[in-house]
């Protein structure tokens, strides 16, 4: 089933705005509605915001009147430095049960669920093994609280997986995120002058690139992918090495005994380390990435290259600082925008071209010149020879050029 | 001209009906799974049809990278192999090798153990032989028991020098996904815990796990015989009331443990090591069937007790 109406939850959380922006390039995707309890943080071009928190009701009268069949659930606190324990329980645990809830029911139009997890659902613990399967639980049960909860929320989604068999049910669980973009709390200690870290100890971490991160969940959005699927890049490092591809030094200033008391007093000068966080640093974590390869996603970023692409970002910061406003949601303008009938709806659309043409092949804009391989393996020689010329009007790169001739000449 | 689909890159699509066959039992099916290890719930010949198609997702290798993604190093691997694993090899131990062929060239392989002796050197010496007789020489992954991964400096050092958890999943990945030789110690800490008093009497193998992973991943098991170890590392009894001061979990009493600190424990006497590969047990058939397990097991177990009472016997010294 390919989805046409999708409802995001957490429309106003990094993902679910990275997401619907996503959604909105792809015209197979009708409808797309977020929703959110506080404002967007995005600039969205036809994504319809609605303010409404996870009260299931309301959400249900939204679902049923628009006609969703795809739920995109991206509102889960993965990091507890953002949120105290009890907010976090009560939107990962409290408002997942609402959210499936809505979604759940005989009459209901819903056929599809993706639920955006995390990996701190397999803990840290010396018994680990070295890459988690997705068939793989926990070896201990959950210590801290954010741990806890995000091992219920999966649990109410596998529940309600198993009790409506004609939804499609797709889990995710990303490794830790970094990216130029996102703000999580290992990008806030790989910031620092120094990474703290614990004596004794070299973990190994696993990354996924923000971009990554949202294709993945596009990915499953357009596919049909129930199960479970770890999302991690390509590559598990150790902790000396990112330290170093950060170009930055480690400080041992963790004690391998009596952890979490120099934790707390590093939080007095600032520095936030999560109970999850200490577990990393300590055992480290690796995911089994490749079912979802197996589908058919292909990471554009390995756990290296997302290192790399950080400290570009870093060494960029302070040149980039304050530059640009930030978004800021009028709920009068956003109104106008969609409503108006004298807004013309077509100007400055994505998909256009340097000179204002649209690309024959959608999508073609938004690719890398050593991307295009497996696009151009695809066409019609029809849309070769109009991508040929679509080519030579805007961009004109060579080897684009050189690659489009090789693909027509082997028809 | 616009074809309308977004995504025509994000779905190859027989890798997305491939998906589509495999997942289509619902999300639980695949998650019967026990606390450790790969599920079992799934028909044998489904699991291994998944798990062959898998193979080729492996991650690349990242030239620019020096360690692996288990955290192994070649640089500190090398490092100490030309210092002192090479002194102990040569010198110390003067290893004698037999049947060094007996380790496929390619391929995965179980290699399998007997152990003993406080901080045991027979790993190091296993590997060391392999890198220098073998005519294709290749790395050996050592399985260690967990509990490394709790002491600091041990949980940095020896991952860099190819040693890895003895987690099932994690024997199943190097020996059936990525192709690679692992050492085992069937016996685990129950040989260190040995007193030389019962020295070269193998101590249960475990839950005959060992040859289950080795079945699952139908990998050939071949058995090596250590003798010199146990009188390198003799341990005269273990020190319980220390141990429940310290609250470390291991204390035993040897030639210069603790009364030397804490270097003593690497401190061993110069016994002539001999190391015999034996000829390799192939197996196949699913790890789900426990005779098969039991049989195996009890098969390797037998051969390495025999070997070892024959190559002790045959010793004239166990110094020279």
């Amino acid at each position: 089933m390919s989805s046409r109406r999708v409802l995001v939850t957490g429309l106003s959380t990094y993902w679910g705005g990275r997401l619907a922006e996503a959604l909105e390039a792809s015209e197979e995707v009708e409808a797309i509605i977020g929703v959110d309890s506080r404002d967007p943080t995005r600039e969205l071009e036809r994504t319809e915001f609605v303010r409404v928190g996870t009260q299931h009701s309301l959400l249900r009268r939204i679902v049923e009147a628009a006609e969703i069949d795809t739920v995109v659930d991206t509102r889960l606190i993965i990091d507890s430095v953002w949120a105290s324990p009890g907010r976090a329980h009560e939107n990962n645990v409290i408002g997942t049960m609402n959210v499936l809830a809505a979604c759940g029911g005989p009459d209901s139009t819903v056929r599809k669920l993706v639920f955006k997890s995390s990996a701190h659902y397999y803990g840290c613990a010396r018994d680990d093994p070295a890459f988690f399967t997705e068939d793989m639980e926990r070896p201990h049960p959950p210590r801290t609280s954010l741990e806890r909860d995000i091992v219920e929320a999966e649990a109410a989604v596998a529940d309600f997986a198993e009790k409506s068999p004609d939804v499609s049910v797709s889990i995710l669980r990303f490794a830790n995120v970094l990216g130029p973009d996102v703000r999580t709390s290992h990008r806030a200690l790989f910031g620092l002058p120094a990474v703290p870290v614990v004596l004794g100890f070299d973990p190994r971490y696993q990354f996924v690139h923000e971009d990554d991160v949202v294709g993945a969940l596009r990915h499953v959005v357009h596919a049909d992918l129930p199960g479970v699927f770890n999302v991690g890049a390509d590559g598990v490092l150790a902790l000396s090495e990112v330290v170093a591809l950060l170009g930055k030094r480690s400080a041992p200033v963790l004690p391998p005994w009596g952890t979490g008391l120099a934790a707390a007093t590093l939080r007095r000068v600032g520095i936030d380390l999560s109970p999850e966080m200490l577990g990393q640093l300590r055992y480290g974590r690796g995911l089994d990435n490749r079912l979802l390869k197996a589908t058919g996603f292909a990471y554009r970023y390995t756990t290296r290259e997302t290192v790399l692409k950080l400290a570009e970002q870093l060494r960029l910061a302070p040149i980039l600082r304050g530059a640009g406003e930030p978004y800021r949601y009028e709920r009068e303008v956003e109104e106008f925008l969609r409503r108006s009938p004298h807004v013309n709806r077509n100007r400055g659309r994505r998909r256009e071209g340097a000179n204002g043409r649209a690309a024959p092949v959608a999508g073609y804009e938004d690719l890398e010149a050593s991307e295009l391989g497996t696009l151009l393996g695809s066409l019609e020689p029809d849309d070769l020879t109009a991508l040929r010329e679509h080519e030579r009007a805007t961009g004109a790169r060579v080897d684009v050029l050189a690659a489009i001739d090789a693909a027509l000449a082997a028809r | 001209m616009d074809r309308g689909g977004g995504s025509t890159l994000d779905i190859a699509p027989e890798g997305a009906a491939a998906a589509r066959d495999r997942n289509d039992p619902r999300t639980d099916d695949r998650r019967p799974a026990p606390a450790s290890g790969r599920s079992s719930g799934q028909a044998p010949s489904a699991a291994i049809e998944l798990r062959e198609d898998l193979r080729r997702h492996l991650p690349g290798v990242e030239p620019e990278r020096r360690l692996s993604d288990w955290g192994r190093s070649e640089r500190i691997e090398g490092l100490v192999d030309r210092t002192l694993t090479d002194f102990l090899y040569h010198h110390w131990f003067r290893c004698e090798v037999d049947g060094v062929e007996n380790v496929p060239a390619a391929g995965g392989a179980l290699l399998v153990a007997n152990h003993s002796g406080a901080l045991p050197p027979d790993a190091a010496m296993i590997a060391k032989a392999i890198r220098e007789e073998h005519p294709h020489p290749r790395p050996l992954n050592i399985t260690v028991e967990h509990f490394f991964r709790e002491y600091p400096g041990f949980s940095m050092l020896l991952p860099k020098l190819g040693c890895v958890a003895a987690h099932p999943a994690n024997v199943q990945r190097l020996l059936y996904d990525e192709e690679s030789l692992v050492l085992l110690f069937p016996e685990g800490r129950q040989a260190t815990r040995k007193l030389f008093r019962d020295r070269y009497r193998l101590r249960r193998f475990g839950r005959g796990e060992f040859a289950a992973s080795a079945l699952r991943a139908g990998a050939p098991i071949v058995p090596v015989c250590v003798v010199g170890a146990e009188e390198a590392a003799p341990i005269f009894a273990h020190l319980g009331l220390l141990k429940r001061l310290t609250g470390l979990k291991y204390l035993p009493l040897t030639p210069t443990f603790p009364h030397l600190g804490p270097l003593g424990a690497a401190a061993y006497l110069p016994a002539k090591f001999r190391i015999r590969f034996l000829e390799p047990v192939r197996v196949d058939g699913g790890g789900d069937d426990r005779t098969a397990v039991q049989t195996v097991a009890e098969e390797v177990r037998a051969r390495i007790q025999e070997t070892l009472f024959q190559m002790v016997g045959e010793r004239d010294s166990v110094w020279l």
